[in-house]
Order: C-alpha cells, then sequence, then structure tokens
C-alpha cells in the first residue's frame, strides 16, 4: 500500500488512543484532586501536566492550573494538539483521507464519534459533567476500535493500525504511571501510607483495571502489585509489556507479508525479551521514574523505526 | 412568454417514456416521499457523497441536492445522442493532435491561429508530442441542453477533468435501493460499469515502455479539494491507488510511487489536478501539488498522463464554436450534435449585436466555468446588465454571448408537489483505444422556479438519468 496510506491508518489509531489517553488522565487528575494532599490541591493538576508533557503549554495559555481550565485544555482545546478534540478531528481528518481503506463501519464510527464532538462543543459547559466528558470519549474510542477488530481486512493496514494504537498505549500507560512520580515527588514518606494506596488505587481506575487488578492479585495494593500488573503482567491490556508484545507480532506479520526483515522488528524483539527477563524488584531499583523514561524514549525511537521503514515512503 | 419543451407531459399527455413514472408518481403519498428523500440524504451522507466546502464555516461537508425523479431517455434518442457524443470526442482529440503537430486546421484557415496559439491553454511544453493512441483527452464531458423532442444542443465541451460522475453512479445505485420496483418495471440500461471502461481506457494508453499489466493510478491534489470524495469514490472503484503528489517522485525514466514496500513504478497517471499544478519544475513552481520532473518523464513517454496536458486548448469557450468545423475537417461528417449559436465578442460585428441586445442574451467569460462570471440577461436587473455591458466593452476578447436557450424542463419534487423544472445532461465519453459511452451521465436541475443555472455551487441539484432499453 502507499506509504501515506499507511501512515494516515498508523496516525488514525494514535490519535484515537491518545484522545482515550488524555479523557484518563482527566479523570485521575479529578480522583486525585478529591483528596487531601501534603502539597495541596493546586499540585496535583499540575503535576498531571507535568506528566503528560503539556505543562508548559497549558502554562502559557491559562497560568494556573484550576481544574476547569484544565478541562478546557485536556478536552475541548484546539491549540493542545493532544487534547480529545483535537485528538478525535484529526483522527476522523485521517479517516477521511483514507476512506476506501476503511469499511464503512470504521468509517460510521469515526465519523459519529466527529459529529457528535461538535455537539458536545456547542453545549453549555455548565451542563457537562467531568465524567461524562471521559464516560463519552472511552466509548467512542470503544466503537472504532470494535469497528476495526470486527470489520477490517486483517492485512497490512491492520497492521499499520495496531502499530499506531499500541506505540501510542505503550508511551501512555508509561506516562500515566509517571503521574503517580509526580503527584508524590518529593515526598518520600508517603511512600506506604494511605495516601498512596488510594492514589495507586486511582490510577487503576482510570485504566479501567480496578477489577482487573484485584481479580489477578487479591488483598492490599501495593506499588511492587501494581507496577508488576501494569508493566510486567501479560494479561493486562494495557501493561508495557503487553503493548511491546502487540507491536512485535504485528512488525512480524509486517515483515513476513513483505518478505524483508526490519530493524523495527529486530528492535521490538529486544524490548520484548528485556522485559521478559525483567522482575519488578529490578525495576525499583533502577526507581520506576527512570525506568518509565527510559521506556518512553525506547518507544519513541521504536516509533520512529517504523516511521522510516514504512511510512515515510523514503527510498531504501 | 417562453414555451419550454416538458419532457414528460406534451399538450397535456405522458410522453411514453415516462409513462410508468406517471402511476409511481401518482402512487405516492406526500408522507411516503418525505421519508424516501430523507433516507436518500441519510444514503448520501452515510456512503460519504458530499462536496467538501473549506473556509466558509459551518459543516464542510455539504450535500448536493438530489431530486428522486429521474430524467428519462428512450433508446432511439439515446442512440442518436451516442452517436453525436462519440463523433464531437473523437474530433475535439484529433484537432488536440493536430495543434500539437502540424497544425493543419489552422493553415487551411478553418480555425483562427491566434485562438490557438495565444490560448493560455496552449500548452508550448507539449508541441510536437503524440500521446499513445493519439489521445489527447480521455474523459470527454460534453454538456447538453435540449429545447424540443429533437433538438439537442451542446452548451461546452470538458476535455480537462470534467467532474460529478460519481453522481451518476451513486444517484442510480441510491435509486436502485429506494425503489426497486421502478426497475422491475422498466427496462433501463445499467450505468455501474462506467468504473471497469474508465480503468481499461485508462490502461489502453499505457506507454510504449510499460510491459506487463499497467499500474494505472488517480492523482488528486488531495483531501481538501471539494471534489475529493469523488476522487476516493472512482479510485476505490477501479481498485487502483489514489495518490498525491507527494506520493510520486521520479528517479531515471520513470515515475514512481512511495509505498511500505519500497519504490513502484507508474504507467499511468488519470490526473484531477489542472496542468499548472502537475510539475513545478514545468509549469507553476509554487505548486505543491504535482510531482518534480513529471513532464520530463511524460515527454520521454515513461508515463501516460490523462488527459494530457494541453487538452485543455480543445474545450475553451472561444474555440467551442469551430468544434463543428473540427467534424467536417478531420471526419469529413456532418455534426450530429448542434452548437448553441454563438458571438465572440471580440469581432466587430458581433460584438455590436451583442450590445444591443444585451438583455436578452446569456453572456460568458471565455475561461470561466462554474456559472460564475456570467450574465443570464432576461433574468438580469437593469443595473446588473449594464455594469456587464461595461466589463463587455473593457475587454471585449473575454466575452461570448449565446441566446437564452429554452432548456427543457423535467417533473421534480418540490415542497408543493411536482413541478417542471429545467435540467440539462452531462455524459461522460471515454476515449482510448476505443471510443465508449455508457449509457447515461449526470443530469443537473435548477431547482428554483424559473431559474436556468443548473450548476451546483448556484443552488442546482440532480437526478437519475434513464436510458430505456430498445
Amino acid at each position: 500500500m502507499l506509504s501515506r496510506t499507511a501512515d494516515n491508518l498508523f496516525w488514525i489509531a494514535r490519535y484515537m488512543e491518545r484522545a482515550e489517553t488524555a479523557a484518563r488522565l482527566l479523570e485521575v487528575g479529578s480522583r486525585i484532586a478529591l483528596l487531601p494532599s501534603a502539597a495541596g490541591y493546586r499540585n496535583e493538576w499540575d503535576s498531571l501536566l507535568q506528566a503528560s508533557g503539556n505543562a508548559d503549554a497549558f502554562a502559557r495559555k491559562y497560568g494556573d492550573p484550576v481544574q476547569r481550565n484544565i478541562e478546557s485544555f485536556l478536552f475541548f482545546d484546539r491549540d493542545n494538539p493532544s487534547s480529545v478534540a483535537s485528538c478525535i478531528t484529526t483522527a476522523r481528518e485521517n479517516g477521511r483521507i483514507v476512506r476506501t481503506a476503511l469499511t464503512a463501519q470504521v468509517w460510521d464510527a469515526l465519523n459519529t464519534a466527529f459529529q457528535e464532538l461538535r455537539h458536545l462543543e456547542r453545549t453549555p459547559r455548565s451542563e457537562l459533567e467531568l465524567s461524562r466528558l471521559t464516560e463519552w470519549t472511552m466509548r467512542h474510542a470503544a466503537m472504532v476500535r470494535g469497528a476495526i477488530e470486527a470489520t477490517l481486512l486483517r492485512n497490512d493496514g491492520w497492521d499499520f493500525l495496531n502499530l499506531g494504537y499500541n506505540l501510542e498505549r505503550a508511551d501512555n500507560t508509561a506516562r500515566l504511571m509517571d503521574v503517580k512520580y509526580y503527584v508524590l515527588l518529593p515526598k518520600v514518606e508517603f511512600v506506604g501510607s494511605g495516601l498512596d494506596n488510594y492514589q495507586w488505587t486511582t490510577l487503576l481506575r482510570a485504566m479501567s483495571a480496578h477489577r482487573a487488578f484485584h481479580w489477578a492479585y487479591g488483598g492490599e495494593v501495593t506499588a511492587a502489585k501494581i507496577a508488576h500488573f501494569l508493566i510486567l503482567n501479560p494479561q493486562c491490556p494495557r501493561s508495557l509489556i503487553t503493548c511491546v508484545e502487540e507491536i512485535s507480532t504485528h512488525l512480524n506479520r509486517l515483515a513476513k507479508a513483505y518478505g524483508t526483515k526490519s530493524e523495527a522488528q529486530s528492535s521490538a524483539q529486544e524490548m520484548l525479551a528485556a522485559l521478559e527477563a525483567t522482575k519488578v524488584e529490578d525495576i525499583f531499583d533502577e526507581g520506576l521514574h527512570e525506568f518509565l523514561s527510559r521506556f518512553i524514549r525506547e518507544v519513541a525511537g521504536l516509533g520512529s523505526l517504523v516511521h522510516d521503514t514504512y511510512l515515510s515512503g523514503d527510498m531504501r | 412568454m417562453t414555451q419550454y419543451f416538458n419532457e414528460m407531459y406534451q399538450t397535456g399527455k405522458v410522453r411514453q417514456p415516462y409513462a410508468r413514472l406517471e402511476d409511481w408518481m401518482k402512487a405516492m403519498p406526500a408522507a411516503l416521499r418525505t421519508l424516501k428523500q430523507a433516507e436518500a440524504e441519510d444514503l448520501f451522507r452515510r456512503i460519504g457523497i458530499t462536496f467538501a466546502v473549506y473556509g466558509e464555516g459551518g459543516d464542510p461537508d455539504r450535500l448536493i441536492p438530489f431530486d428522486m425523479f429521474p430524467r428519462v431517455f428512450t433508446g432511439a434518442e439515446w442512440a442518436r445522442l451516442e452517436k453525436g457524443i462519440k463523433q464531437r470526442a473523437r474530433a475535439l482529440n484529433a484537432f488536440l493532435v493536430d495543434v500539437y503537430q502540424r497544425g493543419e486546421i489552422v493553415r487551411a484557415g478553418r480555425v483562427p491561429s491566434r485562438l490557438v496559439y495565444q490560448n493560455e491553454a496552449y500548452e508550448k511544453a507539449v508541441a510536437g508530442i503524440k500521446p499513445p493512441k493519439g489521445v489527447y483527452s480521455h474523459i470527454v464531458g460534453i454538456d447538453i441542453v435540449r429545447t424540443g423532442p429533437d433538438d439537442f444542443f451542446v452548451l461546452e465541451d470538458n476535455c480537462r477533468t470534467p467532474s460529478g460522475v460519481s453522481y451518476m453512479l451513486e444517484n442510480r445505485e441510491i435509486m436502485m435501493r429506494m425503489f426497486p420496483d421502478l426497475f422491475r418495471g422498466n427496462r433501463i440500461e445499467p450505468v455501474e460499469k462506467y468504473p471497469e471502461i474508465l480503468r481499461r481506457t485508462l490502461a489502453s494508453v499505457a506507454p510504449d515502455k510499460c510491459n506487463g499489466d499497467p499500474v494505472v493510478v488517480l492523482l488528486t491534489p488531495g483531501h481538501f479539494n471539494s471534489a475529493y470524495y469523488e476522487h476516493s469514490f472512482l479510485a476505490d472503484l477501479m481498485g487502483i491507488e489514489l495518490v498525491e503528489g507527494q506520493d510520486l517522485f521520479v528517479e531515471g525514466e520513470f515515475v514512481w510511487m512511495r509505498t511500505t514496500e519500497g519504490p513502484k513504478k507508474v504507467d499511468v497517471i488519470y490526473r484531477r489536478i489542472d496542468d499548472a499544478f502537475i510539475d513545478p519544475l514545468c509549469f507553476r513552481p509554487d505548486s505543491m501539488l504535482g510531482v518534480p520532473g513529471l513532464m520530463d518523464v511524460y515527454r520521454s513517454g515513461g508515463v501516460s498522463i490523462c488527459s494530457a496536458p494541453g487538452a485543455g486548448v480543445a474545450d475553451d469557450k472561444a474555440v467551442y464554436t469551430f468544434v463543428p468545423e473540427m467534424v467536417r475537417f478531420y471526419l469529413g461528417e456532418e455534426p450530429i450534435l448542434q452548437n448553441v449559436p454563438t458571438w465572440q465578442c471580440g469581432k466587430q460585428d458581433d460584438l455590436r449585436y451583442v450590445l444591443d441586445n444585451l438583455a436578452e442574451l446569456v453572456v460568458k467569460e471565455v475561461h470561466s466555468s462554474g456559472g460564475y462570471g456570467m450574465l443570464v440577461g432576461p433574468k438580469a436587473t437593469k443595473e446588473q446588465v449594464e455594469s456587464f455591458r461595461a466589463k463587455i466593452m473593457a475587454d471585449p476578447g473575454n466575452y461570448i454571448a449565446q441566446p437564452t436557450l429554452a432548456l427543457s424542463t423535467t417533473p421534480t419534487f418540490v415542497a408543493e408537489g411536482v413541478a417542471p423544472r429545467h435540467v440539462d445532461l452531462r455524459p461522460y465519453c471515454l476515449v482510448g483505444e476505443r471510443i465508449e459511452l455508457v449509457p447515461g451521465g449526470l443530469t443537473r436541475v435548477a431547482l428554483t422556479e424559473g431559474s436556468l443555472v443548473v450548476n451546483s455551487s448556484q443552488g442546482g441539484g440532480v437526478k437519475d438519468t434513464w436510458v430505456l432499453a430498445e
């Protein structure tokens, strides 16, 4: 297929996943903010922006991180390329460009999200609960995802969509976990406290993994269990290892279909092998924040390899 | 009071091709009609036939109004039209080959040299080139109006990239879905083979250097173009890649497209962008839409471009006057389809006549399209006529004038029920190794009562167009 078509498909997936993450970030933030904390209300939202990598852009436009402004910034703001509104609009525009590579159902799902978004944008903000916005986003993200899984031909286009989803999700899960780091910093004495556990639980909720975690681990919520669940557990759909495994699978499929091995493919295999060999103690020895930062860098590197190999269309 | 030919009713009686439609119309209660109209609109939106209008605010995806009342031709009427259309398409292509070679028709004094060689659309860059199979214009859209039972006139020719064919196909698709009974009761010639024939036509003009199955692509200016839907629709139906300029590059003596599996050679480019934009090295240097070096490959026979660069010189409104002459000169035949009588404001006598009769005439700019920049004398206010008079006198060569044609009407659904509205017809003639025409075309209808302007930009709609099997 055309490199540009592959690129459009890849970015439909990335933007839909990113929209979902923006909504999840909002959810984490609003829940964490409901608790009193050492640093105070304002610092919590700030940490959320830090983790999403948007703190500077936000400060420039809005100044103080109060909830309403953060909602505007993360959901409605067209100047923020990672807001839900920007992501859904861009995903849908990418979809319009490659209409012929999508089934009617996938297009319908993308287009419906976009049309409803325009409606939301015209609704007075006083009528829009934060929870309604986050649920709305997750519902539409699920509809697009479902349409892709249920109706799309499993050809190379499907692989590029899945690469987009999983690269974005790997990055986003790591960033969401990092919120925790910023929230706690620099009060190390909070580790293991009731507040600490509450924050971890909130994180799980935001990833719709709260129940699943209890089924899988039972008992008390500890940092080690959560890190294991969200990083190393291949059963968890958003864990880093699951994402890397999916990335590796789809790169293998592409290499097979095209009959050429790629650097991206071997790089993904190495990352997967390294994660499989990692124990949760190793992560805490390295430092969770350091581990996550390194992981985010590696995922970005993998993304560039995919781009150079398949999406750029440069002569190789 | 002008008498308009009503294609359904003549002196109170229903004309034969519309006989069954009268029963259909009468059997349809108003409520059902509203329901069906909504259903059609929904289908259009879902399938995605919209034309995008950016930069005007509001919903960027607009629908062209669709009228459910079909427009019908008998087999015999069509047979004559088909002959005339194909004849004209052949003559136009012969003219194009000629003016880029020896220019015999100019030497013979049948077409003024100035109109050809000083025409903006004449591309010196392709002089001397004879494209594969001697075809410059592969899709010829000929706009035809009807004024009586046997009176058809060509309003204009479109030799570059006539648009709208997706509506011909989708209008039919939607009518068949909504009113299957109509199609069981009437024997209507199908139009669905158009994409297949188009692909065959394009493949048939692959360059000699191409061995094996030619790779055909559709080159679009991109998704911000108002006709992007049509581009993606046609590419999909033909099973060819829809490319933008950035997807193509020139290397060695060929054009390549960038794919996930590396470069792939392209043999035929069905381009939906204007000459000026296809190669920044040859034409407009600021064009971001084209492919640098494309024209070099084209000139050396490494790729075919459809329509061929330079085809526009045959469809300008001043050259139009000479098409009947082309038919006689190249084919040695009498033209089957007539031109509308046209006055060239560049000629002294014609100009005088036009200025004296401005309120009765339709005046058009020579290079305009889409119903813009024209004066419909009988419908214009005194001020409009006078301001147009000033424009003509300032630059007479830029204007032509025609009598206000009594465009035929067909029944059309309107708020109050069914009423006659004016229509025209654009069939799409395909020219490659063979000349082919699917039985049908795009009927455009002026939805405003009394209006003679059918362009979608000016409140026009579209209808399904039937040709009955004999």
